[in-house]
């Protein structure tokens, strides 16, 4: 039996702080006086991303999701939660933009402390058919935000 | 058991380094590799023998004919079908479930009978039966299964009460591997009148296949699951049933007589084979077969059952892991958890090491609630699979555990 230490990339890859988010995620569960709902879904392995927020003018003020799917697609929905309470719109499009350039390998975005916890979640721009996975509550948002 | 390291010589691609590990492909329910004697068969066949079949009159176009129908020959007594006739060439299970569905349930399925299907069929033969139903107004009955994953007797026979007009069911699970009592479930359902149609894709790879000797009316298969091309497949039928069925694909070769506003067909197998079909696929599907009776289909299928028992045995020691389906009547198909690790997560780490395996729902989602999960990690077995990519199984596995804290790193 192989038992060989596990390789560099995926111990990058399932860190302890996306595990912690996997497990307790946090702002999980409906939001009841939602504005904004949008169900993605990831055929590839069934993630599924319930995104619920309440905006308030250009702010928004409460975002929580319900969902079910791998670490890294629940992980990316916590902790994206976390850094969308009181942004305003155009703030929480430019940290979408900051995730999707850190999935494309952007060593600058992967250092970006407004990327909070997420910075994380660097290392599954290694692993290209996982970076749907990270992006799925992203996509997510701009579609509650765009549509 | 099979000299597995020996057969694996046998696949090209087999040979490969994945992430600097050799290459161990446990993915084999979804599709197979391909032994060099399958392409070399289909690059003789490009080399010296392509043109369009059936139509030539010219030497070349007549040695296409005789591999294709050779082909067709072979297949039909690989499964022992009723007739070569009774073999329709198609792109695989999916497109012959839809042929039946399409073409026979259309004729004989009228507002408010009955289509029973079970709850571990394939969507490929399920979804062809919800279109069927909600176009006639027919009812579709699903077929409940025992928590150890397999056909519950007692449902099936509920389900048949109403004497449905077809009854469908896989022969092997691709999900559970569970190996189905074929035969019986078809002397059930003749006698309350019901056409069988048993989607055979994955009992055809793995162990002896005998139609007559099951007694179904129809039989779907894949090729590309049994060392053949992608593409290639058939529907294996009584001959009498298809003779009297309406086509189903309209076009060249399936016709007699043209007229203006309507046509005479073809006869069997042709009236079901409409344009230029997949000939290189047929004459890679015979090589496999070829491949697979000088291996022998009882040797295949009693090595995947010490894969598949040693599989579960090493992975139910495993404190966390929970291994689906039943622990006898099964086939190499091994679909776990462990614990929330979901199995997702499992592939993408199992890949490091370079072993595919399969994680998602296997088209099965019925299956899936029932079973209680979103999803499960299978590992499927061929004959080119040995002992050792077991114990690689148990070791990755082994790492995604240390990676979630299951165990010590
Ligand atoms: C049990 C079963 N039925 C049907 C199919 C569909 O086969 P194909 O995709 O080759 O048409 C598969 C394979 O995916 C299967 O495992």
């Amino acid at each position: 039996m192989d038992t060989s230490p596990p390789d560099p990339q995926l111990s990058a890859l399932y860190q302890e702080l996306i595990l912690d988010h996997y497990r307790r995620p946090r702002n999980k569960g409906a939001l009841d006086d939602a504005t904004h709902s949008v169900s993605l879904n990831n055929p590839l392995c069934g993630d599924e991303i319930d995104l619920q927020l309440r905006v308030d003018g250009e702010v928004i003020r409460e975002a929580r999701f319900i969902g079910r799917g791998c670490s890294i697609s629940q992980a990316a929905a916590s902790m994206m939660t976390q850094l969308l309470k009181d942004r305003s719109i155009p703030q929480a499009l430019a940290l979408a933009d900051r995730m999707s350039a850190m999935m494309r390998g952007d060593q600058a975005a992967a250092q970006d402390k407004t990327l909070g916890d997420l910075r994380a979640l660097a290392g599954v721009s290694k692993f290209p058919v996982r970076i749907k996975c990270a992006l799925l509550p992203w996509n997510a948002l701009t579609d509650a935000l765009k549509g | 058991m099979l000299d597995a390291a020996r057969l694996r010589g046998d696949f090209p691609l087999l040979a490969q380094r994945e992430n600097g590990h050799p290459l161990v492909y446990l993915d084999n329910a979804a599709t197979t590799q391909k032994p060099q004697a399958v392409l070399d068969a289909i690059a003789e066949y490009y080399r010296t023998t392509n043109a369009n079949v059936h139509r030539g009159a010219y030497g070349l176009a007549i040695r296409a004919t005789e591999a294709y129908e050779a082909a067709r020959a072979q297949l039909a007594g690989f499964v022992n079908a009723w007739a070569p006739e009774g073999v329709v060439f198609t792109r695989g299970t999916t497109e012959a479930i839809n042929l039946v569905a399409g073409a026979y349930g259309r004729a004989h399925v009228r507002a408010g009978d009955t289509v029973v299907v079970t709850a571990m069929d394939h969507h490929s033969n399920l979804v062809p039966w919800q279109i069927l139903c909600q176009e006639k107004g027919a009812t579709l009955r699903m077929v409940e299964i025992s928590e150890d994953g397999r056909i519950d007797l007692s449902d099936y026979g509920r389900a048949l009460e109403p004497r449905p007009k077809i009854v469908a069911f896989p022969y092997v699970s691709n999900a559970l591997g569970t190996v189905n009592p074929a035969a019986q479930l078809a002397r059930l359902a003749h006698a309350v009148g019901a056409v069988v149609v048993v989607d055979g894709a994955q009992s055809t790879p793995h162990l002896r296949v005998d139609v007559q000797g099951l007694d179904c009316d129809f039989y779907a298969l894949s090729g590309h699951k049994m060392l053949g091309p992608m593409g290639s497949g058939a529907l294996v039928a009584k001959p009498e049933l298809l003779d009297a069925m309406p086509p189903y694909h309209g076009g060249g070769e399936m016709i007699s007589r043209v007229w203006d506003d309507r046509s005479t067909y073809n006869n069997i197998p042709h009236k079901f084979e409409a344009g230029t079909p997949n000939v290189e696929g047929a004459v890679g599907l015979a090589a496999a077969v070829a491949y697979l009776e000088r291996v022998g289909l009882e040797r295949i299928a009693e090595h995947e059952q010490a894969l598949a028992a040693a599989a579960i045995e090493r992975l139910t020691q495993i404190e966390g892991v929970t291994v689906y389906g039943p622990r006898d009547h099964r086939a190499g198909v091994v679909s776990f958890t462990y614990g929330d690790i979901h199995p997702h997560d499992i592939a993408t780490i199992l890949d490091q090491d370079g072993i595919c395996i399969r994680a998602g729902h296997h088209c099965a989602q019925p299956l899936m609630r029932r079973l209680n999960v979103p999803a499960t990690a299978r590992a499927s077995f061929y004959l080119y699979n040995g002992l050792d990519e077991v114990d690689a199984l148990a070791g990755a596995l082994v790492k995604a555990g240390a990676l979630f804290g299951y165990v010590p790193a």
